[in-house]
């Protein structure tokens, strides 16, 4: 899927925490359809970021644009609506309630306002997003999510973004805590949510699976873009010398 | 043939790990019955379980408040010392200043869900922990329950509408009405069910398992009002409790508030990220588990025939939190189910039941349910484990 025209970009955006200068003068752009690695050292400025692009945290500076208009989001639940989906290191799952009543938590289908949920439908649904993303792993979906492994609790946490058809999906550390087979999946899973046009944004310290999985590689070094690579032409020393300062590349 | 034992075992290994099942303490249910029946063949007689069914409607009440806080994660330690002096204040209104008993009765209900508020409130607001709330709101209202009482320490109910709702009993047919209606509308909602995933085209859950689940539901409810109807008959007051039960259960379970207080059970962090309001919900859930409180305090007082500075005291507090764990519901939050604690709560009043009628004394009956309760939890526990599926 051919990349298209920009969906999420930060322009000039600064936060400060108080003497820490967390983000300075950041510029990024996200085109839908195109995956963008975020990986900088511990301290970069990478999860400030995301927590500024998902609303959680205001900007200090700078303006955000949104499908091409300039947003203010007023908490997580503004940049939600636009059409921007975070998932968190942590998932946010509810290990109690089934595949189908966590993706559609907080969005749960009634016929009519206090009615009782309608079940079927969003079953029908579930079955749909999953076949569409190819999840062949996850075949009973009354099962609990806590009885499920690692990397099929990511994949459910990443086809819940999928249901208020985000434009822009951001995820923490997706396979930081998998197995090989598990990140195989979802970093496949991963490239299925670009060729569906979505912006996504993907925070990494795992070199090799950024070179993998992106189309462009953004560097942060001490709350400030010091690369913005495209994939194809460079190589994970490059990389490794971005972040540790090692090599000017701008 | 096999496909279809195949298909029975499997919805029953489901329902030993389902959180709305009701399978494991109706297990233990029927074991207690068999037990105390061959101990004392009185025990499964209509006047006993006539007894029985009145000694425990107000614990079942209040264990269906129990079960709604334990499943957002919350406890109130204050059911007990609610119900007595909601009690108190209704029956005072009604007895002794004259008030008519529905206006008492409101305004009981009304202090019930006031109490209910203010523990919400303290919890959302301050974020205090519910058990430290509870335990203040103990003692203060246990304080206010004796100063209502004050110069009487007992108030006797003379016949009239309270006392009534205890005493008062369907007759045969109507009992038998009663049951079949239920079993319609539950064999009702089975087939609407069906239709609806058919629809959807979903694939059917297991046509056996619900055949079977409606056959043992029958069997249980027309042999007790049979066994009912040869004494008393079916109690109002049993009729309330699963009307009110039924009620709370479809909110539970099929509504998106009643989703949303499992979602905080589970995972509050992940609750309030998703966009619940879960001060909201917290508060409304401590509302409604003094009310239940509150009822069970009405009807204990009206079975008592009486309201005293002991109403609400003693074991009832303890009672209904082990009638609502007996009954499958996590301490943790986000587990459990509000039939099921009906079943918990038959769980201690068999036992408590069935030892009087064996002339035990109360230390034994105390023994046993501390017991029973560790037991239940620990079988509870290891089915869970051994069985949940893992993907």
């Amino acid at each position: 899927m051919s990349v298209g025209k920009t969906v999420l970009e930060l322009e000039d955006v600064n936060k400060t925490f108080g003497a820490v200068n967390a983000l300075t003068g950041i510029r990024l752009s996200v085109l839908a359809g195109e995956v963008v690695a975020l990986v900088g050292d511990n301290g970069a400025g990478k999860s400030t970021l995301v927590k500024i692009a998902a609303g959680v945290i205001p900007p200090d500076g700078g303006k955000i644009h949104f499908d091409g208009e300039v947003v203010d989001f007023r908490g997580p639940m503004d940049a939600t609506k636009a059409g921007v989906a975070v998932i968190y290191q942590d998932l946010a799952l509810c290990d109690n309630l089934s595949v189908t009543a966590n993706l559609f938590l907080g969005r749960e289908i009634q016929n009519r306002v206090a009615s009782p949920l309608n079940e079927e439908a969003m079953e029908s649904k579930v079955l749909e997003l999953l076949s569409e993303l190819n999840v062949g792993q996850i075949k009973d979906i009354d099962i609990k999510v806590g009885s499920l492994s690692g990397g099929q609790r990511q994949t459910i946490a990443i086809a819940r973004s999928l249901i208020g058809q985000p434009k822009v999906v951001l995820l923490d550390e997706p396979t930081a805590a998998l197995g090989v087979a598990q990140k195989v999946e979802v970093l496949k899973l991963i490239r299925r949510l670009a060729d569906r046009g979505i912006g996504v944004v993907v925070i990494s310290h795992n070199i090799s699976e950024v070179l993998e999985v992106s189309d462009r590689v953004v560097v942060l070094r001490l709350g400030k873009v010091v690369a913005n690579f495209e994939t194809k032409n460079i190589t994970s020393d490059d990389v490794v010398a971005a972040i540790t300062g090692s090599k000017s590349f701008s | 043939m096999s496909n279809q034992i195949k298909s029975i075992k499997l919805w029953f290994r489901n329902q030993l790990t389902a959180d709305f099942s009701v399978l494991p303490v109706g297990i233990s249910l029927l074991f207690l019955s068999i037990i105390f029946q061959t101990l004392n063949h009185r025990f499964l007689s209509g006047e006993n379980l006539a007894n029985l069914i009145s000694q425990n409607v107000p614990l079942a009440l209040i264990a269906t408040g129990s079960v709604l806080m334990l499943l957002i994660g919350e406890i109130d330690l204050s059911v007990g010392v609610v119900s007595g002096l909601c009690a108190s204040v209704v029956i005072t209104l009604n007895v002794t200043k004259g008030w008519s008993p529905l206006s008492s009765i409101a305004i009981g209900l009304v202090i019930g869900a006031l109490i209910g508020l203010s523990n919400g409130f303290f919890v959302t607001k301050f974020g205090l922990p519910s058990f430290v709330v509870t335990l203040a709101g103990l003692l203060t209202w246990q304080g206010v329950q004796f100063s209502v009482l004050h110069s009487s320490g007992t108030i006797n109910l003379p016949d009239g509408f309270i006392s009534s709702l205890m005493s008062t009993y369907l007759s045969k047919n109507l009992g038998y009405l009663f049951a079949l209606v239920a079993l319609a509308l539950y064999a009702l909602s089975i087939l609407n069910n069906f239709r609806k995933r058919k629809k959807a085209n979903l694939k059917a859950r297991s046509i056996q398992a619900s055949i079977l689940k409606f056959t043992v539901l029958a069997v249980i409810i027309l042999g007790l009002v049979r066994l009912l109807n040869a004494s008393r008959g079916v109690s109002a007051a049993m009729v309330f409790l699963l009307i009110v039960v039924t009620l709370i259960d479809y909110v539970t379970r099929r509504t998106k508030f009643g989703r949303n207080i499992f979602a905080i059970g589970g995972n509050l962090e992940a609750a309030s990220r998703v966009g619940i309001n879960v001060k909201r919900i917290k508060i409304s859930v401590f509302i409604l588990g003094a009310l239940l409180a509150s009822l069970g305090g009405i009807f204990a007082s009206s079975r008592l025939l009486a309201v005293s500075t002991q109403s609400g005291g003693s074991d009832l507090l303890l009672n209904a939190i082990a009638a609502a764990v007996i009954g499958g519901t996590s301490l943790f939050g986000g587990r459990g189910s509000v039939w099921a604690a009906i079943l918990g709560a038959l769980v201690v009043g068999f036992i408590s039941n069935g030892m009087d009628l064996m002339s035990f004394d109360s230390e034994t009956k105390l023994i046993v349910t501390g017991l029973v309760l560790l037991a239940a939890v620990s079988i509870d526990s290891v089915l869970r484990s051994k069985y949940r599926k893992r993907g």
